[in-house]
Parts: C-alpha cells; sequence; structure tokens
C-alpha cells in the first residue's frame, strides 16, 4: 500500500532508492546529500534493501565503484554535491561515454573558495557537458518520483546514459514536506527488473572501456547526443506511465508550464524556487506572468522551449549560478541560443541565490518588475538578485 | 565498421590490429653469438614483443617489430651485452 508521511526529501530519495531494488549503493557522504547515505546504509544494514553497500573513501571512488558494478549489468545508485562531484568529474564522463545507466542524487550545493555548504546550482550546472542526463525537481515528492522514473530512463534501450537527479541543497535535502511513498507492487509494474542490453560476463567475453583511436571517438560521442536526441522522447514516455500508475506527473517530464499561455512575461528557472516563483504569480491574480520550469536541462528541450516562450515579450531566467566571464548564468545563454531567429523577444539573466541566499517572494516581485520594465523601455540584460553594493 | 554504443569490444583481441611499433625512436638489434638464451628480454618485454623461435636444443631471440616501441629495457636487462638500440633513421 502507498503511504504518505512527513519527511525530508534525502528520505524521500532513499524510499525511492529501496523501491528501485537496486543492487549496489556505493557512496561518500558530504553535506547536504549525508542523510541520503545514512538512511540507504541503515536500510542495506536492517535488509530492507538487498543490495551491496559500499564504503568508499571519496567520491572518485564511489562513481569508479557504481561504474564497475553497472558493466556487470547491476542496478547501481549514489549520492553527491558539490566539491564531491567535482571529485568525480573524471569518472563521469567514463560513466557515460560506457554508456552505463548510472542514477545519482546531486543535492546542489555552491562550491568552494570561498567555502560555503549553502544551496547554489553551479556545481550540476559547471558539469552539464559531461554526457549524462539532468533533471531538476521543484519538491520532495518529485525527488522521489524522478529517482524511480531515473532508472527507467537510463535503462532504457535506446539511452543507456547515466541520469543525475538534481535536488536543492537544504532547501530540499533538509526540509520536511508531506511525501507519497508508492506501494512496492506498483513500482515493480512501473520498474521491472534491469535487464542489461550488454553486461561483462565471463562466459561471453567483452572489452569495456577500450581505447578509441581517432578513427572512432567522434562515432562514438555523435551516438552519445543521438542517445541524448532519443531520451526527449523517453523522458515524456515515462512521466506519462508513470502518471498511469500513481496519478502524478511533472509538467511533460521535460518542461512544466504554469500560466504561460497569455503571458507576456515568462520567468524560466530550474528545481525548487519555481515554487515561490508560482507563489508571486498567482498573488497577482492576473495572466501577464507565467513560468517555464526546466526540469530536463540535459537533453535541453529546444522545441518545447520555443514553443512555450514564443508568445512572450520579455524573458527573464532566474538560475543559482553564474558562468563567470561569460557575466550571465548558463540556462540564460542557452534559452538565448535556443530562442535565436525565433522572434524578438527580451531575454533577461538573473543570477540569484548563489551560496544559500534565500531567493525570497520579494526577490522574485522584484525580477518580475524589471521584467515588466522591459516591455516599454531598454534595461541591463543581467541582474544580480539582492547584490549588495557597499 | 560496426561501432558499439560505448565503444564495447565483442571481437576480443582486436589489439593485435593496430600496429603500434610507428610510436618508436630506437629499435632493439640481438647478436644471436653474444646471447647466452637466458630469455631476459622476453620476461622483461612490457609489450610482449620478444619472439623465441627453438631448433633442437638452440633457442633464438628476435624483435616483433610491428609492436616493439623501443622502450631499450630488453638492451637494460641483458647480461651478456648482446641487445643494441639503434636509432631509427627515414
Amino acid at each position: 500500500m502507498a503511504s504518505w508521511d512527513i519527511m525530508h526529501g534525502s528520505r524521500a530519495v532513499a524510499e525511492a532508492v529501496r523501491l528501485a531494488d537496486v543492487d549496489v549503493i556505493a557512496a561518500y557522504p558530504i553535506t547536504p546529500q549525508t542523510h541520503i547515505v545514512e538512511d540507504t546504509a541503515k536500510m542495506v544494514a536492517d535488509g530492507d534493501i538487498r543490495a551491496e553497500y559500499v564504503k568508499v573513501e571519496s567520491e572518485h571512488s564511489a562513481m569508479s565503484v557504481v561504474i564497475a558494478a553497472s558493466g556487470t549489468g547491476a542496478r547501481t545508485f549514489t549520492a553527491t554535491a558539490s566539491q564531491g562531484l567535482a571529485l568525480m568529474w573524471e569518472m563521469l564522463f567514463v560513466a557515460s561515454g560506457m554508456r552505463l545507466p548510472v542514477v545519482m542524487v546531486n543535492a546542489n550545493r555552491a562550491l568552494s573558495a570561498p567555502i560555503s555548504i549553502w544551496n547554489d546550482q553551479q556545481d550540476s550546472i559547471a558539469s552539464r557537458d559531461v554526457g549524462w542526463i539532468q533533471l531538476y525537481v521543484e519538491t520532495n515528492q518529485e525527488a522521489l518520483d524522478t529517482t524511480l522514473m531515473a532508472y527507467r530512463i537510463a535503462e532504457d534501450a535506446g539511452v543507456q546514459l547515466p541520469v543525475m537527479v538534481c535536488m536543492d541543497g537544504f532547501v530540499l535535502t533538509h526540509t520536511v514536506e508531506p511525501v507519497e511513498v508508492p506501494d512496492e507492487e506498483q513500482v515493480s509494474k512501473f520498474l521491472p527488473k534491469f535487464k542489461p542490453q550488454q553486461y561483462l560476463d565471463p562466459k561471453d567475453p567483452m572489452a569495456l572501456g577500450p581505447i578509441a583511436f581517432p578513427n572512432v571517438y567522434t562515432e562514438l560521442r555523435a551516438m552519445q547526443q543521438q542517445a541524448m536526441d532519443g531520451a526527449m522522447s523517453v523522458i515524456e514516455k515515462v512521466n506519462d506511465e508513470f502518471s498511469a500508475v500513481f496519478n502524478r506527473s511533472y509538467g511533460n517530464g521535460l518542461v512544466e508550464e504554469f500560466k504561460t499561455e497569455d503571458a507576456e512575461v515568462i520567468i524560466v528557472t530550474l528545481g525548487s524556487v519555481a515554487g515561490t516563483i508560482k507563489d508571486v504569480i498567482d498573488e497577482r491574480g492576473d495572466s501577464k506572468v507565467g513560468l517555464l520550469r526546466i526540469k530536463s536541462f540535459r537533453p535541453l528541450p529546444e522545441d518545447e522551449i520555443r514553443r512555450a516562450l514564443k508568445g512572450a515579450k520579455v524573458v527573464g531566467v532566474i538560475e543559482k549560478d553564474v558562468s563567470i566571464g561569460l557575466g550571465k548564468g548558463a540556462l540564460a545563454s542557452e534559452v538565448r541560443d535556443v530562442m535565436y531567429g525565433s522572434g524578438d523577444s527580451k531575454i533577461l539573466s538573473f543570477i540569484a541565490g548563489l551560496g544559500g541566499r534565500d531567493i525570497t517572494l520579494d526577490s522574485v516581485r522584484g525580477v518580475i518588475d524589471t521584467c515588466e520594465k522591459a516591455l516599454s523601455e531598454d534595461v541591463e540584460t543581467v541582474h544580480w538578485v539582492d547584490l549588495k553594493t557597499e | 565498421m560496426k561501432i558499439s554504443p560505448g565503444g564495447v569490444i565483442r571481437d576480443m583481441g582486436s589489439t593485435v590490429n593496430t600496429k603500434t611499433g610507428g610510436w618508436r625512436s630506437e629499435r632493439p638489434v640481438i647478436d644471436n653469438d653474444k646471447c647466452i638464451e637466458c630469455g631476459s628480454c622476453w620476461i622483461f618485454c612490457p609489450d610482449s614483443s620478444i619472439i623465441v623461435t627453438t631448433s633442437g636444443n638452440r633457442r633464438t631471440y628476435s624483435v616483433n617489430l610491428d609492436f616493439c616501441k623501443g622502450c631499450g629495457i630488453c638492451a637494460n636487462e641483458c647480461p651478456s651485452a648482446a641487445i643494441k638500440m639503434i636509432l631509427e633513421e627515414k
């Protein structure tokens, strides 16, 4: 039976790992992901998850262990954040290059220096080119549900790519919300046992991860991109199938639109701050401002973004990262790239919530004010939200 | 050529198809008159590029230049100084 409980986002993820019946978990604790490691370790110790739990000395090793385990056809899980994701970086390319369906939860946290344990999304955004699918969630329920969906997407025969579920550190991991924990039997129908396409087997030898000479390297990279392109429809399909079984879905799986239909200003964002933005839009009581929440940042659903933003005169991208040297958020520059040649909407970049600074209702109201001002006059294209100037 | 996802190789032992001897700048030359047939070169070669030919009770050592990268370990290890490294020239 499905059950309701009040729980931290980390606990919701651990419940998903239990329900997904994973075979191997390897993780190294790091704030704000620690409770995921603790909860899953306890579940294994208590016999609630029948998995091998490998305690490792670093995140580099955690990723190496799940890569090796995945190579043998095991369903694997790991979780990290910030410095841990940075330490994994070279192995992230290995997981995607070997086309292994590893699932990882990243509890989004700012990077050093200066040291900060608090939330922003610079860690996963800086890992946007590693060949992983990246799905950003808004709520604890969505963190649980998306972790389950991640296995279906990663293990799809046409995809075979690792998936990173990105959830805001503290804002979700350490915050309690009501969460419905799905029924085990229903989950096993939605997510059956993993049947790998290919795996290391002494009876049928293969070489996994050999050298690629210049005559094949480009083709292998192009195949990863084709798999990403194909993942788009798989993500939508899995979202639909999840909805059919559990009666919950998240937009079309790739993006979620909120009151975008007649909006002349559309805010674009990733992750949990979407909730705050929806509240501000609701309190306005008009239909002039809408929200496009991008759930799938990789693959980036270009057609969906173009369609959703077509009617907007001003697009304001709020994001918790900045590409230093580019001088704007990475998502803002990608949205601009997507919109190139279609319409003449102004695209503004709002850098906000770095290193755990709250994006408050007032912060969002300020962003919307700036966007509305841009309807009739010229405004700066880049804004550092709530920046102290003295 | 069929490329499988992730660059997985099913046709095992395919390394022999890629000749890597071209990386070499020096090549070992074995003086069979000095050779005492101890097999040190065969043991130490990191690329399995020493070929042993047995004829009666006499073993002769030669080099597979398709894979020898000219590291010189064989020459360094040879106890009878029977291997010289010669510069590869055009």
